[in-house]
This record gives structure tokens, C-alpha cells and sequence, in this order.
């Protein structure tokens, strides 16, 4: 099923009669237990708002992402939380789409900093699983009206409502970034290092350990704002660094943002959300290949197959998602971590609320 | 602006309520006595007033857990408060409510520098939290105008902004993780240190939803590193239209400014007479504030300064020292009181596309003229979000109502421009029968029933936020 229109969607999810796997791009498909047939929005496109004025856009859920970033690099601006294109690491084709990014709250380095996809995502319009047809926000970037289900949709991968229009508060591009890479840091020195990082004036909107163990640490603003930057987090931070300016900065935060030392790897791919202090600790009872993002807070992890990554670690305070998988780890592990007691009452209450029919991409969230 | 009549069934067991509280709590921790009680009839909003059935101040997760379960069993209607410093009557009581105030919970439980976080109890002040981390080169940013008073309670309920957001965002996106109790007394640890949400994005319901899915008592915020320095630089023009041309500008020239904020002519002379910060005589104002290093400063002001040259203000004046931005600042942050010292005034805060700005403030000049009331425009121009002050006077009859049809008709006018009822105050009950407007039954319908999930009986601050009609079934049951 291809709906072109809105309300074309809300007739195809009204009369459904059994479950639903709901694809933007299919590039971010993590699985879904069971068979399904397939809705797919990529028939509702096109960019219905753009000011650059007011940083602001609108576009249909279907829209490549592409058609969103070529207009905005063509004023100058662009999506602030720097969204992962996980095609290489799944190994999926396509074409993202705005809607599976929000649908995945896909956010990357510059998350550290400037929110993740929630964060700039200001109004959505979206189909419950009853077919109908709910908005919440707006295209205005300070809104309390009313409850915010807006952030409720990014990050629930279709399981709550199917996406057709997504509107974004944006940002600038700034003049000129650079890079600056040490050599090689245990865990323990690097968060330290990032952490560092991460507290002086002089806004490092991105500091990741690579999985060779370099600490990467960006600043983005006017060529001699980053000329005084540079020097002073040198100069704070101790020891000898390597500058990367331009495009070889950008390629490189391209690939941490994608995690492309993974891709073709054998192996599971995990993504652990945790507080950066937690992370040298967690890195350790990993003991493979990892990389790590966001200060500490974000680690990927590459195990063998149908590792039990989550038994293996314990408890953490934050929670482990299962990126890539076998099958076989996938028929036993579930994708994102188990939510227990009230919280887990929570998420099956709104579930029953948004798609009382269970038919929108059962058995992906709990 | 109507309340539900109140629930006779618990007039009536008032005193076995009383009584119940009284056994889990320390005597400083109730207050029935009714000259006590009055301290609490109103928030910000104070207009409206009525006496709550009693007044709780627990000072402790556990505390707050057990008067939650009372109320449950009891079915009596709990009304949460931070500071009350609401602006839309978020903690206006109803004679049949428990008004649940935390301002007793107020530790700072842990900082962490190499998190950037900070958790504190939900009692503790904006400004206090800021004050906890300054000493260590951190701040806490979003920034109410009443941060010195309000509780971070109450920023989270109403998802607080102030005038540095368009940099640093308001407080969803600040928040990382709450203690939450719920209103059967289950107390729940939603997010915490780390930055994603496991499943759903639960917290981000909670901030926001003005008391009515559950109490927060301990919050995980984010801190960052304070700038390096920050200098504002002052434009008046002989427009709106060049004043909001001139923003967009800015904007689109890739500068970022911490703070873009504006004053129309009305405001800027009663802020003028009040306060004295040398503001020129102009129809529109434009203090736009940047930060970093002297050096990044200058680069950046030189920037906005060549923009603003474009459009030939009448003034242009960058701050050459601490004092004078004090003084730039000075105009702006006694707006309010300025115009307290003029009339009574009511305060509202739509937000519009930037775009719309002339043509949303001619019409709210037009609308002024209708309806014989005055009107002062200042506000978050980088962002949209207005606070048009309409005068009115207290003591004449029907003025009241008069300023309160006013004010409707200028947020019917931001949602039919494309924007809403409220950037930053919240809906309470002030904005409540206006919700129709900006929503269709469906879409507050998505939203009641995420009340449905969190409190299925609806007595948590339960007759605020949607239309009295559209929730008087769920409240009913």
C-alpha cells in the first residue's frame, strides 16, 4: 500500500485488517517479528513550507531526505541534530525519508549539543491506528499549547501513529569547522578528555573516540572564532593534536555519525545510551570493538553474533538497543530494551490508546 | 471563566480527608486553617481566586507518594504547585482540591561536571540551580522572567522558556530525567543521566503537561559551560516592518544570537519614564545579545551591526562596557513593571511565524482601537514567541472581561497566522476554552488520552488545559 494523499492514509490504516509494517525509505529497518503487509509512505512528499527567515520548514513524511537537505544548503542551513544514514552499517538501499528519521529520532553527533530530532522537531501530523487524523506543535519553535506528543513521535518507529507531514526548527551553517584529533586514549583518558572538552566556553558541538581510539573534538563558527577556539582547547586541554579542517572534518564526522567502521564488519551492532561517567566501565565488560559518541554517552558496540549484550554488561543506568542483528540473535533478543513494571504498564496503556487494534508495527517496541 | 461546581460528596468528608493527611504528615506539613489556606487561593493569575479544601507540603518523595495514594482511595482532586508564580492559573486550587505544593523539597541531590548534570528535588528555584553551578563555570539556561521565585516544578509542568532559547531551547530540552509520582502514589524514575529515551519518549509528555500526569519531585537538568562574555547591541527603528525584516535578516546571515528581543513604541516609553536606560524615542527596538570571546563578539556584532545599517536605524548602539549592557538590558527587564506603574495589564504570549510580525502587530494596533484598551508589545522576536501587555483598569466595571475578549481575539489571530495560543506560559485554565481553536476534536482527543493512561480518573489538576466541555466525560467517570 502507497497512500499519496493524507487521507488516503487514514482510509488504508482504517480498513486494515491485520498488521501493518509501516516504511518510510526501508533504510532503517531494525526488524519486526511476524509478517505484515507493507504501508509506505513515500507517496506523500514534498517540502510545503521553507523559511529560512524563521528557520523553519514542513514536508511531507515521505519526502527524501536528500530534496530536504539540497534545499536547505542552498540557504545555508541545515537540520541541527545531524541525522546517521544507517544504510551502510545495515547494509538496507533506498532512500531515507523524513518521516523514518523522525520515526527513529535519528540524531548524531552534534546531538551532544544541540538535542537529538526531538528536539528540533516542532509539529508533526500523523494517522493513530483508528485512521485518524491527529496534529500536534505547529511551524513555530516555542510552543507549550497542549500536551507534546510531538516528541512522543520521534523515537516510536510507527508504533503510535504513521507520520504525514513533520515540521523542524533549523540552524545556520556555520562558516568553517574544524577537528581536532589526539592519538590514541584508553576509555578512562578520553571521556575524561571529552568531558573536559565539553565544559570549556568554546563550544564543541562533537567529541567521540573513534574505534582506534582517537578522540575527535569539532568546533563549527566564524573562521577566527574557530581560529581562537582551536588554540584555546589545545591549550586547556594539554598534549599534541592534529587539525583537520573542511571537507577532510566533515568526512570524518560523517563516518563516526554513521558508524561506517561497522559496516560490512561480521557481527552485531548495539548502541548503548548511558551517562558518559558509566561509560570506560562499560567499554570494559564489552571488551570488543566500540565507538563512542557523544562525550561517552552514546557507545557502539561490535559483538559476535547472538552475544546477549545486555545480560553480558548487567544492569546500566541507561538501556541498550539492538541495531544490527542476525536472525538468530533477533529470534531471541529483543530490539530495544525491556521496559519493566510501571513503565512497561505506561507505554502498553499509550499503545492501547494511539492503535487499539494492534496494528501498526506489532511486536517492534514491546 | 467557569470551574466545575464542586464535587459535594467530597465537601462533605472534608474533615475525614483532613484527618488522614494528618496521619502521614507532620503537623508544619498541612495547613486547613482557613486564613492559611488563603495564601494559596491564587497563582500569578490573580484574577481568580478560590480556597482549596487544604494545602500539603510534603518535603520528601516518600511524603508526597503516601498523600498521593490518600487522595486516590479518596478520590479527591489534587492540585500541583511549585512556586504559584503561573501566569495562566496552573495552580489555581477548586474548592475540592488538595493543593500539593514541593516548595519544602528543595536539595540539590547530586552535581556532575564531567555529566554536565545536575539533580536536584523539584522544590529548588530556576535561578537557584543556576546558583549552585556558577562558582564552577556553569549555568543552567532556560531563563523565566520569574526565575528568582519559580520552581523547577513548576518550569517542568509548563515547560518554561525565557530570552535565551533560541540558542539553548527551553526546558524539554534541558531536562534529562524526573522522580514522578504518579496519582495512585507509584512512584516512577523516568530517563536519568543518559541522553535518549529507552522506549517511548515519556518525559518529553511529562514536561509540559502542567501538573496533570503526575508530581515530579527530583529532576535530572542539563548545565552547561557559561560563554566566555556577552555584549547586546541596541537598534531602534522608525517601523515594525524594518524592525522585523531586520530580525529575518539576521537570521538568514547565519548569525545566531543568544537573545533577539523587541519593543514596540507603547512599551518603550513607559519603560523609558519608569526606568530610565536612555532608550531612543522610535517606533520599534531591537536588543540583540551574542556571545563569546571580545574577539568573537566583535565579529559577530560587526556582522549584525551591517545588517541592521541596511535598514536605517534610527539608533544603533553597541555596549561598550558591563554597565551600559546592564543598562540596555535594564528597559527590557522592567517592561513589565513599567507598565504595572501605567495599569493593571494582563500578559499573554502567543507565538507567530517571524514572518508575520508587521502584520500581526498592525492588527493588534487596529484591534486596540476597537476595542478602547491599550496595549504594549515586547517580546522573543527570534523566535515569535509575543507577550502583547493589554492595559486595562481593575476597578471599572466590565474593563476585566473587556481585556480578556481582547486578549482572545489576538491568540485567535497567531493561530490563524500559523502559530499558537502559548510559546511559554502554558494553557491552565486562561487559554483552556481556546484550545478549540488551534485543535480539532481528534487532536485534543490524542492528547486526553494520554491522561487517560497516566490518570485514568482525571484528578490531577483536572479542569485546566482542555475545554471544560471536551473533558467533562473523562472527568464525569
Amino acid at each position: 500500500m502507497r497512500p499519496t494523499t493524507e487521507a488516503d492514509l487514514s482510509d488504508m490504516v482504517r480498513a486494515a485488517s491485520g498488521p501493518l509494517r509501516i516504511r518510510g525509505g526501508g533504510t532503517r529497518n531494525l526488524g519486526m517479528p511476524g509478517t505484515a503487509e507493507v504501508l509506505e509512505t513515500t507517496g506523500l512528499q514534498g517540502i510545503s513550507l521553507y523559511e529560512p527567515g524563521a528557520l523553519t520548514l514542513v514536508a511531507a513524511a515521505g519526502t527524501p531526505l536528500g530534496d530536504v537537505e539540497s534545499a536547505l544548503a542552498a540557504e545555508n542551513q541545515r537540520l541541527p541534530f545531524e541525522p546517521m544514514d544507517m544504510r551502510a552499517l545495515l547494509g538496507t538501499e533506498g532512500t531515507p525519508t523524513v518521516g523514518g528519521m523522525v520515526a527513529a529520532n535519528a540524531s548524531g553527533p552534534r546531538r551532544v549539543i544541540v538535542g537529538a530530532c526531538r528536539d528540533s522537531l516542532i509539529g508533526v501530523r500523523f494517522v493513530d491506528g483508528q485512521g485518524r487524523i491527529v496534529k500536534n506543535g505547529g511551524r513555530v519553535m516555542k510552543n507549550v499549547t497542549g500536551y507534546d506528543l510531538v516528541k512522543l513521535m520521534a523515537g516510536s518507529w510507527g508504533t503510535l501513529g504513521v507520520l504525514s507531514e513533520c515540521s523542524f526548527k533549523l540552524l545556520p551553517v556555520p562558516e568553517v569547522q574544524a577537528t581536532l584529533v589526539s592519538a590514541e586514549m584508553t576509555p578512562d583518558a578520553a571521556v575524561a578528555c571529552m568531558s573536559a572538552a565539553l565544559g570549556t566556553p568554546y563550544e564543541v558541538n562533537a567529541a567521540a573516540r573513534d574505534t582506534a581510539g582517537r578522540v575527535c573534538l569539532r568546533i563549527e563558527g566564524f573562521a577566527e572564532q574557530i581560529a581562537h577556539r582551536r588554540a584555546a582547547l589545545a591549550e586547556v586541554l594539554g598534549g599534541d593534536w592534529e587539525v583537520l579542517e573542511g571537507d577532510e572534518s566533515a568526512a570524518l564526522w560523517r563516518s563516526i555519525r554513521d558508524v561506517t567502521a561497522f559496516a560490512g564488519q561480521s557481527g552485531d551492532v548495539w548502541r548503548l545510551s548511558v551517562a558518559p561517567s558509566e561509560a570506560p566501565e562499560l567499554v570494559a565488560k564489552i571488551g570488543g570493538p566500540v565507538q563512542m559518541d557523544w562525550g561517552g554517552g552514546l557507545i557502539w558496540a561490535l559483538v559476535p553474533d547472538s552475544t546477549d549484550l545486555r545480560a553480558q554488561v548487567g544492569p546500566i543506568s541507561g538501556h541498550a538497543t539492538l541495531i544490527r542483528g542476525s536472525e538468530a540473535t533477533r529470534a531471541r533478543l529483543p530490539v530495544f530494551q525491556p521496559e519493566s513494571g510501571p513503565i512497561a504498564a505506561l507505554s502498553q496503556g499509550l499503545r492501547a490508546k494511539f492503535d487499539p487494534r494492534g496494528v501498526l508495527n506489532p511486536g517492534l517496541m514491546g | 471563566m467557569d470551574m466545575p461546581i464542586p464535587n459535594a460528596a467530597i465537601m462533605s468528608k472534608r474533615d475525614r480527608v483532613i484527618a488522614r493527611l494528618a496521619d502521614l504528615l507532620p503537623s508544619e506539613a498541612l495547613i486547613s486553617d482557613e486564613a492559611e489556606r488563603r495564601a494559596y487561593e491564587c497563582d500569578a493569575l490573580t484574577a481568580y481566586r478560590c480556597l482549596p479544601l487544604a494545602v500539603v507540603l510534603p518535603d520528601s518523595t516518600e511524603q508526597v507518594a503516601a498523600i498521593m495514594k490518600v487522595c486516590h482511595e479518596e478520590a479527591v482532586p489534587v492540585v500541583p504547585r511549585g512556586s504559584g508564580t503561573s501566569l495562566a492559573g496552573g495552580a489555581l486550587p477548586t474548592e475540592d482540591s488538595i493543593i500539593l505544593g514541593v516548595a519544602r523539597l528543595r536539595e540539590v541531590m547530586e552535581v556532575s561536571y564531567p555529566n554536565r548534570t545536575i539533580r536536584v528535588q523539584s522544590g529548588i528555584t530556576n535561578l537557584a540551580v543556576t546558583g549552585e553551578v556558577e562558582g564552577d563555570g556553569f549555568f543552567y539556561a532556560p531563563d523565566p522572567s520569574s526565575q528568582l521565585a519559580c520552581a523547577i516544578a513548576g518550569n517542568i509542568a509548563m515547560n518554561s522558556g525565557g530570552a535565551h532559547c533560541l540558542k539553548y531551547g527551553v526546558t524539554t530540552n534541558n531536562l534529562l530525567g524526573v522522580t514522578l509520582v504518579t496519582m495512585d502514589g507509584t512512584v516512577l524514575e523516568i530517563g536519568g543521566t543518559h541522553l535518549d529515551a529507552a522506549g517511548y519518549d515519556l518525559l518529553a509528555l511529562i514536561c509540559g503537561s502542567e501538573g496533570q500526569l503526575g508530581i515530579v519531585t527530583e529532576a535530572t537538568l542539563r548545565i552547561l559551560p557559561k560563554p566566555e562574555g556577552a555584549r547586546p547591541v541596541l537598534m531602534g527603528f522608525d517601523s515594525n516592518e524594518v524592525a522585523g525584516a531586520c530580525v529575518s535578516d539576521i537570521i538568514k546571515a547565519g548569525v545566531l544570537p543568544v537573545a533577539i528581543e523587541f519593543m514596540d513604541r507603547p512599551c518603550i516609553r513607559a519603560t523609558e519614564d519608569f526606568a530610565h536606560a536612555g532608550y531612543p524615542d522610535c517606533e520599534a527596538l531591537l536588543i540583540v545579545e551574542v556571545e563569546g570571546s571580545d574577539a568573537e563578539i566583535d565579529e559577530q556584532l560587526g556582522l549584525i551591526k551591517q545588517i541592521a545599517h541596511r535598514h536605517n536605524p534610527v539608533e544603533l548602539r553597541e555596549s561598550q562596557s558591563d554597565e551600559e549592557s546592564k543598562k540596555i538590558w535594564l528597559g527590557r527587564k522592567s517592561a513589565f513593571g513599567a507598565m504595572g506603574q501605567i495599569a493593571d495589564y494582563m500578559c499573554l504570549d502567543g507565538t507567530i511565524p517571524v514572518s508575520s510580525l508587521p502584520y500581526v502587530l498592525k492588527r493588534i494596533g487596529e484591534m486596540s482601537e476597537e476595542f478602547g484598551l491599550g496595549v504594549a508589545n515586547v517580546f522573543h522576536a527570534g523566535d515569535g514567541n509575543m507577550h502583547p501587555l493589554i492595559l486595562y483598569d481593575a476597578n471599572k466595571p466590565g474593563d476585566l472581561e473587556l481585556c480578556e475578549a481582547f486578549g482572545a481575539e489576538i491568540l485567535k489571530l497567531c493561530v490563524e497566522v500559523g502559530g499558537c495560543l502559548t510559546g511559554e506560559h502554558g494553557v491552565g485554565i486562561e487559554k483552556r476554552d481556546l484550545m478549540n481553536v488551534q485543535f480539532a476534536p481528534d487532536d485534543l482527543d490524542a492528547q486526553m488520552a494520554v491522561k487517560d493512561v497516566f490518570d485514568p480518573q482525571w484528578l490531577l489538576n483536572p479542569a485546566k488545559v482542555f475545554p471544560l466541555e471536551a473533558s467533562a466525560a473523562r472527568r464525569a467517570a
